[in-house]
């Protein structure tokens, strides 16, 4: 069976994606989901070479014909997202999609056009194949686009007959977050001891909760505070959530990002080394 | 004025510049409110400490049907283009997760056995502290959709001379919803490839809407120099840059680095008051 390792944080900038693509590098067999797809930044580390790309057709935009439009104004009453001008044009990042306006048109004036935004892609890495995505600039339906990359990347770990997605997720407890983890065997959470990434650590655990999905934690630059290290470790025992390990502040992070390098192929100082720890027992814990 | 402080990459220190901004302000006795939009992950008032002195649900409207006048016509589920209204067995069934509240089948649904009524997806805590009145959303967990809530929070304290909103990270639909009909947008990102490549994603959305901005460099020392050539020739306007430091990242694990910042760089911070204020201007002027 396929086992799933999803790599989340809550707060932005933990090191997600540090530590996601040293998973990359450690792990044999396996395939590697970038749905952060917003803002990717997984193809800066594995460097992909795309051997196939998709345009991602997330519903529909409405367009107005303006010869055949009276100026009735209906649309204007029944659009929610105040995505249509005074003069009958259509706010293309305001629109959702709904097409309301195009069913209650008096003058059938509306269009309902496809709408392309983004595209995904499938690439050889030097740590296997990597499903990723550029979703086009001001877009929406982020979580449509995570679930296809998710579905893809399981699809050629199927042909493959590989037993792993590694998955690098987004930021925050919203849309894309709750595609992400749904179906997760395992979600590792990436925190840090400041207020911010305990705050919001809580409520991605209450998250992963809420969706019964198993988390692990671990911290990173960990020596910044070392009392909200033991807060978040008192937090996560009493909640019943492994602790995998405390990565400790360490330039090369930085380094290793800098030369387009995972931090366990670019160092082997301290915070490489628990990385290595974690993976260790991520790759049990996993199934 | 309103000024959004937004980045892409999360973790760069948007919260951080937010705070220093509203700081900059009230102290100089003008009138002005810090919004916390990034209603998955409000940090403002883990800064801010300020007082709560009320608490608003906000709601989303759902469709409720009234099983009785329904005929099990279909219209509600053929007009729903997000499929959160299917018909089994001759009866609606409502996926509330799905529902973008557009109003489609209320409207539709011939025998009128539609209504519409609130779904609570979380609430605006506000309150007011050394000069600054506060507005936070708090998306509650396991909600899928928090525009709705960011433009409610985008609401608040309408009075203000200047409101100040901190976005959540990111370049979607609630990035664009935070940031869209501000004035002015302040990127803060940090030298290195992640935090590049999410600014150049975040300064295209930002242009993509007609908004004029600056770029704050945070950590400013920690990426070497290729990075100033970068931001150049991007025509990006550095308006601000904080170098990396101990003091600072241990302060901010704490919830107190703001002072701190405040007193050592008040000069890049007013900086990027005065440089948001003249850019919003000449803005509305063409």
């Amino acid at each position: 069976m396929i086992r799933e390792l999803v790599v989340i944080s809550g707060k932005g900038g933990t090191g997600k994606t540090s530590v996601a693509a040293s998973f990359a590098c450690l792990s044999q067999n396996k395939v590697i989901a970038d749905c952060d797809v917003d803002a990717a930044d997984m193809h800066l580390v594995l460097r992909p070479d795309p051997v196939h790309s998709e345009i991602f057709e997330s519903g529909m935009k409405a367009w107005i014909d303006r010869d055949a439009c009276s100026s009735c104004g209906e649309c204007l009453h029944y659009c929610r997202f105040d995505a249509i001008s005074d003069d009958f044009v259509v706010d293309g990042i305001s629109c959702e999609g709904c097409g309301v306006c195009a069913h209650f048109c008096p003058a059938g004036a509306i269009e309902m056009r496809n709408h392309a935004s983004g595209e995904w892609f499938v690439s050889d890495t030097h740590c296997g194949p990597l499903v990723h995505a550029r979703l086009g600039i001001a877009e929406g339906n982020s979580g449509k686009l995570v679930t296809l990359i998710k579905k893809k990347a399981r699809e050629i770990a199927q042909e493959k007959g590989y037993d792993l997605v590694i998955v690098d997720g987004s930021p925050g407890t919203g849309c894309p977050v709750i595609a992400t983890i749904s179906g997760a065997s395992l979600v590792l959470v990436v925190t840090e001891p400041t207020v911010s990434g305990i705050h919001d650590l809580q409520r991605v655990l209450n998250l992963t909760r809420h969706f019964n999905v198993r988390a692990a934690v671990c911290v990173n630059k960990a020596d910044i505070n070392p009392d909200n290290v033991a807060e978040i470790r008192e937090f996560c025992s009493v909640n019943e959530v492994p602790v995998a390990g405390a990565i400790p502040y360490d330039m090369d992070v930085t380094r290793a990002q800098i030369a387009g390098k995972s931090v366990v192929e670019y160092s082997s100082g301290p915070a490489a080394a628990e990385i290595r720890k974690i993976w260790e027992e991520m790759k049990h814990a996993v199934g | 004025m309103n000024i959004a402080i937004a980045s892409g990459k999360g973790g760069t220190g948007k919260t951080t510049v937010a705070m220093a901004l509203a700081t900059c302000y009230a102290r100089n006795s003008l009138s002005v409110a810090l919004l916390d939009c990034d209603v998955e992950e409000p940090n403002v008032n883990l800064f801010l400490k300020a007082g709560i002195d009320t608490t608003e649900p906000v709601s989303v409207l759902i469709p409720e049907v009234d099983e009785p006048s329904c005929n099990g016509c279909g219209e509600c589920e053929r007009i729903c283009a997000f499929n959160a209204i299917v018909l089994v067995r001759a009866k609606p069934l409502l996926f509330a997760e799905m529902c973008h509240s557009c109003g489609g089948c209320y409207h539709v649904c011939p025998e009128r056995a539609i209504k519409e009524i609130g779904k609570e997806i979380g609430f605006i805590e506000s309150g007011t502290r050394d000069g600054i009145a506060y507005a936070g959303g708090r998306l509650n967990i396991g909600e899928a959709m928090s525009p709705p809530l960011i433009r409610e929070v985008k609401r608040r304290h309408s009075d203000s001379g200047t409101r100040i909103i901190d976005s959540p990270p990111g370049t979607s639909c609630p990035a664009v919803e935070a940031v869209k009909d501000s004035d002015f947008v302040v990127l803060v990102t940090e030298p290195t490839p992640f935090g590049l490549n999410d600014l150049n994603l975040a300064a295209g959305a930002v242009r993509a809407l007609g908004i004029p901005f600056g770029v704050v460099v945070n950590r400013a020392d920690i990426g070497g120099d290729s990075f100033t050539a970068e931001y150049a020739k991007r025509g990006y306007d550095i308006i601000a840059s904080i170098p990396h430091s101990r003091e600072i990242a241990e302060g901010y694990s704490r919830g107190d680095c703001v002072s701190y910042i405040v007193e050592r760089f008040r000069a890049e911070i007013e900086n990027i008051a005065s440089y948001a204020e003249h850019q919003a201007r000449r803005n509305a002027r063409v």
